[in-house]
């Protein structure tokens, strides 16, 4: 096997010193690999990622990116490691106040001197290359707008076109779409695998649609509790492992008593076809305490009928 | 504030402990206590000032009987004449004088005030003493009083324009830093990690973030500060002799209160025009 682009080794992150948000967490991306992250919240996704490009320190473990131990570098050194790393963020992160081309050319900044990049003395071919972004996400229409009287999912590809611009080789997306409409959501994926398929660059995108990981992702990887429970391709992502990933054995509803004894296997059967969930059944009789029914599985089927839903309203 | 909305949740939460009324049952007496609370709250209100103001032995009676003789004093002799208005000629160069003192200062104390705000800031400063030395700073300028400021720069500077244009920028700077440190904090931080995550530099990322994402709310209070700053100098000229404050002490002291009157209503003109400004420099920049 060929030199990983980010490999990831013993990775541990405790934030007061005793609980642990990741545990001994290994993983690796390939170049131009396209790896989802998923698991419920507070499994240590944003941890991973943010670890990745050293916004966040690890207590424990290596970062290695590009073949450099990155784990502890500072200063300038780390400020031309994060230059090759973009990241996106669920809540987008552009300056409302500025426009699009505005905010695009801010992903120039790690390759610019403080003075230069202070008073925004960007070149012509940067700004050529800002506008270049844009049209690759479809948005050079609204090079000139400010951001603020932008879409959602509008605002997020601008935050791809800046993340373009950095010429980066690994993409971090941290929900992507967890902000948006279904529609939307599916232009996001779609150009981040573009980006992967067509540029090369490795995408690692932390998920909470399952459905949307196992449709764009050449590898899976699941987290639960900090710690890393599967690590797949997507065909090897059954409805056990995912069962699996979602079990946290305490759910942050009080109205969802997992009784211990939910079998999967029931919702299963009910997933093979997620249109015969109305959303009705969903919420008001599967969460009922004392059917049999795992609080995993409910996210679970949750999760699935959002699917059937945007399928539905992609044919229409 | 705080105190007013606190003391009704301890009064409550103390009741409560004391109820039979178990939880998530209805409670008949909610309603009457907290009326209770709020009654007992404007008694003790109006007992206060009430107990203060015989302390001092102010008579309200006898103060609100005062008021329509008082006011009709002012109008006879507070009425700009007709050759009150040949003294325009000295009135309105100090008044100008005394107004762009006040853009002065503020604008100065802004730039200074904003730089260690962002400095000093929790969420985007340096980190380390800073934040706290700042915030020591400004409070300390803020809440020494304008006027005692110039009291005490009167000592050193002697009666002099820059004496007034210190004393206001010293507590402007005070006051701002602190306006500003809120702006800083409370602006959402996600531009800044993401322009972290660019590899940009601290200067570049105060350049494209800190500053777009603050500067409404920093030229808001910057505004304010010279509206405030007008007023307060119309005083200061008053101790310091200088601008429009000066003038109108010689008018009122030599009993020309026509011209004074004159004055008075150049202030108020001048204070209504600056806010009618900043309150469609506000409209537009938001």
């Amino acid at each position: 096997m060929t030199e990983a682009l980010l490999d990831v080794r013993g990775l541990t992150k405790s934030y007061d010193g005793w609980s642990k948000a990741l545990g001994d967490v290994a993983m690796r991306v390939e170049r131009g690999e396209f790896v989802s992250v998923i698991g419920s919240s507070g499994a240590g996704k944003s941890t991973l990622l943010r670890c990745a490009n050293r916004l966040i320190d690890p207590t424990q473990g290596s970062v290695v990116f590009d073949g450099r131990d990155i784990t502890h570098v500072r200063g300038r050194d780390l400020r031309q490691v994060r230059r090759r790393i973009s990241m996106i963020f669920q809540h987008y992160n552009l300056v409302y106040r500025a426009t699009s081309i505005e905010n695009v050319l801010q992903g120039r900044l790690g390759y610019k001197s403080t003075v230069a990049g202070a008073l925004g003395l960007f070149s012509e071919s940067e700004k050529r290359r800002a506008f270049e972004a844009l049209e690759q996400v479809g948005l050079a229409d609204f090079a000139y707008t400010r951001t603020d009287q932008l879409s959602g999912g509008q605002k997020q590809r601008v935050g791809i076109a800046r993340a373009l611009v950095q010429d980066p080789l690994l993409i971090l997306a941290d929900e992507p779409i967890a902000s948006l409409d279904p529609k939307s959501s599916r232009t996001v994926m779609e150009h981040l695998r573009w980006a992967a398929d067509e540029l090369g660059i490795a995408c690692l995108v932390n998920l909470h649609q399952v459905d949307f990981a196992l449709e764009f992702s050449d590898r899976i990887v699941g987290l639960k509790g900090g710690r890393l429970v599967f690590d797949g391709r997507p065909d090897e992502l059954d409805e056990d492992a995912i069962a699996d990933i979602y079990a946290t054995g305490e759910s942050e509803d009080p109205t969802l008593v997992p009784d211990g004894s939910g079998n999967p296997s029931v919702v299963q059967n009910e997933n093979e076809d997620p249109s015969s969930i109305t959303p009705g059944e969903r919420e008001g009789s599967s969460v009922a305490p004392g059917e049999n029914e795992d609080s995993s599985s409910v996210i679970l089927s949750g999760a699935r009928s959002a699917e059937s839903k945007d399928l539905s309203g992609e044919a229409a | 504030m705080t105190e007013r909305t606190m003391q009704p949740a301890g009064l409550r939460a103390s009741l409560r402990g004391k109820g039979a009324v178990p939880r998530g049952s209805y409670d008949g007496s909610f309603f009457r206590r907290r009326t209770l609370a709020i009654v007992a709250a404007a008694v003790v209100f109006v007992a206060l000032g009430a107990v203060s103001g015989t302390f001092v032995g102010f008579d309200s009676i006898k103060a609100i009987l005062d008021v329509p003789g008082g006011l009709v004093w002012m109008a006879t002799q507070f009425v700009p004449s007709l050759p009150s208005l040949d003294k325009l000629g000295t009135i309105l160069p100090a008044l100008g004088s005394t107004i762009l003192a006040s853009i002065a200062s503020s604008c100065t104390a802004a730039v200074l005030a904003y730089i260690c705000a962002v400095l000093g800031s929790r969420s985007v400063g340096v980190g380390g003493p800073v934040p706290l030395v700042v915030r020591g700073i400004a409070s300390l300028f803020r809440n020494i009083p304008v006027v005692a400021w110039a009291f005490i720069l009167l000592f050193s500077f002697k009666q002099s324009e820059f004496t007034g244009f210190f004393a206001l920028f010293l507590t402007s700077f005070g006051y701002l830093t602190r306006c500003f440190l809120e702006s800083v904090d409370e602006m959402s931080t996600g531009p800044v990690e993401a322009l972290r995550a660019t590899g940009a530099t601290y200067g570049q990322i105060v350049a494209h973030a800190v500053i777009p994402l603050s500067i409404a709310s920093v030229v808001s209070w910057v505004l304010y500060m010279i509206e405030t700053n007008i007023r307060d100098a119309t005083l200061i000229g008053i101790l310091t002799g200088t601008g429009i404050g000066f003038v109108f002490d010689i008018y009122y002291k030599s009993f020309r209160y026509d011209v004074a009157g004159l004055v008075v209503l150049a202030i108020i003109a001048v204070c209504i025009a600056c806010e009618l400004v900043s309150n469609y420099v506000r409209r537009r920049i938001l």
